[in-house]
């Protein structure tokens, strides 16, 4: 258990490296800096190697999981938190430094370490006449460091710690140049389309450790599979949708694509690494991770189908008219990615794993080949500028002639298994969409064995379209970045065979290792007969070999004659060819170059820069005319209220001062001065005159009563 | 002969009645005015008393003594009022006495 219990090892090597890189780095030689940095990363594949037999051992097939925790950072142990899980235990809102290796994360952890070694060993020959040497490896360490964390994290909050980090290196990285515009540009674009991504992960988290009282993925899996919640539950299917936009967003499915062409802006190696066969495939891992989630949420699941072929076709067709070599494998891994979303979408979590895993090993083969031809062309990258480089530099030429085949899913190579596998799960699922979303996957097959075999053809094959002074310079790459190309030419020639499937007579021992990751859920709905979808590993009663046979000589034929079109186009191009999609159907061929005009349409909606006159568009116009709306309209009625009111108000006072002061008021006094002002005039101040009246009055009196 | 009756004790304060009135209507001395209110008061005690003998009880006479009482005071206190209006005025002309005029 020595490897076991020292676990966190495993990202720290990594991260000793990137440390060492910002405090020192500057002042150290280029050797120095391999010797650091490249060693930490082999060592981080050596002790994974070491782990993952210990795993075994400690697992005996069982696959149950091995947590190891190491700090609790939150803790919830006294009582602060009043509510219960489902199930009755306390709820517990632990996010800990913990990690935890079972099937799923082991395989990741090799692939990665294994690819990563690979591609660092690459860049010692790719960057060495590169400045920022030092950067490129720390950050490149960096990336490690958080991708080991995201795969061996215990729980959502540090799966999410090293999300970020992966989308942090990833920005730094793509913005390696960032003397050029355009590589600045394109790492802010990653990493704000990114973002969009991180909060529906966050919010899917949150809503997923709410309802479930934990984020620790064992207590959650524990509480999901017990049969507590019924199929369909509204808010598991809100966690497992939100879950997914944050997979859309790392893993460049649509419609938060399109920061994976523009990060091509980066340096090779770090589109090998992180943009081929790590970082991408982070989303398909939490997607994984959460498949106790996602199986009870069948409408979470049909979308990340729909959604994954979707974009396997959208990129594919995009992919087909590219001119700079790297864009074409940009789209080509959202295409493959959006296969292994559609093996998740339909249940068939080990077959996505499963394409993850080809897929790594010669989508990096073809990017670090990509990356040796424009080394040999002196930076050249736009195929129209290439051609005849077949003999010239013949192992590049050899090992991205194996990752195509593997690509495009030729047997015996590795593609072939993967994609195979998830084809048949797609076709063998209940309802009668599911058919299309077959052809979907099976017309992207035909496109993606067109698309990689131009690319060969443009480059490899037909005569040179080189300008002079590049073509007297082209030489083969140096052994450190040859070696590499050929050990991963090699996996993505065996890798498939790791899971041979049993219609052709195999044990499919890839899908058995991941079995009790995805099929104890599936066993569950399988008794309960509720499942509407096929859980990984298990199969309809109704299937037999022969549709399988029958579809899998489908698939070749589509790679067959997908290579035929492109053999008959481009094997002969000459300076100033022409595409044929062109020459055919010129409006169609302008939509596809300009990549169906999506960014065009992002830029009109969402950053408010286009005016139409004065009028904003998009939804900062949309902003505009509601503050319009808001200050002029709203705030005129109130305004016009308010003139009402001083209008009314001047009337009242016009009213009061003269109506009712002059008038009302002033009016009675007037009156009584007016009456008074004769009457004053008896008032002469002489008491003896008061006194005659006072007689005079007394003798009235008198004289009134005697006469009575 | 005539009896000596009430209506003579009557016809009496009567006449000295009028006079006051008269003294106090018109002569021009205030001290004189005051007077003949003095004699005005005196009139109507002589009533009084007539009557007292007429009814044969003490009734008119103890309210002449009221009467006279009222006389002094009013007579002391009309007296006040007249220096104070000396001291402001220098005359005890009545017709020069008209700061109320309007």
């Amino acid at each position: 258990m020595l490897f076991l219990d020292h676990i966190y090892l495993i990202p720290l090597f990594p991260a000793f490296g990137a440390a060492m890189m910002f405090f020192f780095g500057r002042r150290l030689q280029k050797a120095t800096v391999d010797a650091v940095c490249v060693v930490v990363v082999f060592f981080a594949f050596l002790f994974a190697c070491f782990t993952v037999v210990e795993y075994t051992h400690f697992a005996h097939g069982t696959g149950r999981p091995f947590e190891k925790i190491v700090y609790t950072w939150l803790g919830s142990g006294d009582g602060h938190l009043n509510f219960v899980k489902r199930d009755g235990t306390p709820a517990s809102f632990n996010a800990d430094a913990g990690f935890l290796l079972d099937p799923l994360s082991s395989i990741w952890l090799l692939f990665v370490t294994g690819v990563g070694m690979l591609i660092h060993i690459y860049s010692t020959g790719y960057m060495a006449h590169e400045g920022g040497y030092y950067r490129f490896f720390g950050y490149m360490n960096l990336f490690m460091f958080s991708m080991l964390t995201l795969i061996l994290a215990n729980n959502y909050m540090l799966l999410f710690v090293g999300w970020e980090g992966v989308g942090l290196c990833s920005y730094l990285l793509i913005g390696f140049y960032y003397h050029r515009h355009s590589a600045s540009t394109a790492a802010n674009k990653a990493f704000i389309v990114n973002r969009i991504g991180d909060a529906g992960f966050i919010l899917g988290a949150l809503t997923l450790s709410w309802y479930l009282g934990s984020f620790r993925f064992t207590d959650i899996n524990t509480l999901v599979r017990s049969g507590h919640f019924a199929i369909g539950d509204p808010v598991l299917t809100t966690a497992a949708l939100l879950l997914f936009v944050g997979a859309c967003g790392k893993s460049a499915q649509l419609p938060l694509y399109v920061w994976l062409p523009d990060a091509m802006e980066g340096p090779t190696p770090v589109s090998a690494l992180i943009h081929a066969a790590t970082m991408v495939t982070a989303g398909v891992y939490m997607v994984a991770r959460s498949n106790a989630v996602f199986v009870l949420a069948p409408t979470a699941m049909k979308t990340v189908a729909i959604i994954g072929a979707l974009t396997a076709v959208f990129a594919a067709s995009i992919g087909l008219v590219q001119n700079d070599i790297k864009r074409v494998l940009a789209y080509s891994t959202i295409s493959q990615l959006g296969y292994m979303f559609l093996a998740l979408g339909v249940g068939a979590f080990a077959a996505g794993v499963f394409h993850v895993f080809t897929h790594a090993f010669f989508k990096a083969l073809l990017f670090l080949g990509s990356g040796s031809v424009i080394h040999a062309l002196s930076g050249e990258q736009d195929m129209r500028e290439m051609g005849d480089l077949g003999r010239r530099i013949p192992t590049t030429y050899r090992t991205m002639l194996i990752g195509t085949l593997a690509i495009a899913g030729i047997f015996p190579f590795a593609g072939f298994f993967s994609k195979d596998e998830i084809l048949w799960q797609t076709w063998a699922s209940e309802g009668g969409a599911y058919r299309i979303l077959w052809f979907v996957g099976y017309a992207t097959a035909l496109m993606t064995a067109f698309y990689m075999f131009r690319l060969m053809y443009l480059t490899f094959y037909s005569p040179s379209r080189m300008s002079h002074e590049v073509e007297h310079h082209v030489h083969e790459s140096p052994k450190s970045m040859t070696v590499p190309l050929v050990i991963l030419a090699i996996c993505s020639i065996g890798a498939g065979w790791l899971s041979w499937p049993h219609s052709l007579g195999g044990s499919a021992h890839f899908e058995k290792f991941l079995e009790p990751v995805f099929a104890r859920e599936a066993a569950v709905f399988t008794e309960e007969g509720k499942s509407a979808q096929l859980a990984a590993g298990e199969k309809e009663s109704e299937h037999t070999d022969k549709t399988e046979y029958a579809l899998m000589f489908l698939s070749l034929a589509a790679a067959g004659v997908g290579w035929g079109m492109a053999r008959r186009s481009y094997m002969n191009a000459g300076k100033g060819y022409t595409e044929p999609i062109a020459v055919d159907a010129p409006p169609l061929y302008r939509v596809l170059y300009n990549k169906w005009f999506v960014d065009e349409g992002f830029d009109y909606v969402f950053t408010g820069r286009r005016k139409i006159g004065n009028i904003r568009l998009g939804a900062m116009g949309a902003g505009e005319a509601a503050s319009w709306f808001d200050a002029k309209i709203i705030d005129g009625a109130v305004n016009d209220v308010g003139w009402v009111t001083r209008a009314v108000a001047t009337l009242s006072t016009w009213w009061d001062k003269w109506i009712i002061d002059f008038v009302g008021v002033n009016g009675p006094a007037n009156l009584a001065r007016m009456i008074s002002y004769p009457a004053r005039l008896f008032e002469w101040g002489l008491v003896q005159w008061y006194a005659l009246v006072m007689v005079a009055g007394l003798l009235g009196f008198g004289v009134y009563y005697v006469w009575k | 002969m005539v009896p000596i009756t009430t209506f003579h004790y009557l016809v009496v304060a009567a006449a000295l009645f009028v006079l006051g009135v008269i003294g106090v209507l018109t002569r021009r001395n205030v001290v004189i005015v005051l007077m003949s209110i003095e004699l005005i008061l005196n009139a109507v005690n002589l009533n009084l008393v007539a009557f007292s003998r007429m009814w044969g009880n003490l009734h008119g006479q103890v309210f002449s003594i009221f009467v006279t009482v009222d006389a002094a005071a009013e007579a002391a206190v009309g007296l006040g009022i007249l220096i104070a209006f000396f001291r402001n005025k220098e005359t005890i002309n009545v017709d020069e006495i008209d700061l109320l005029k309007w």
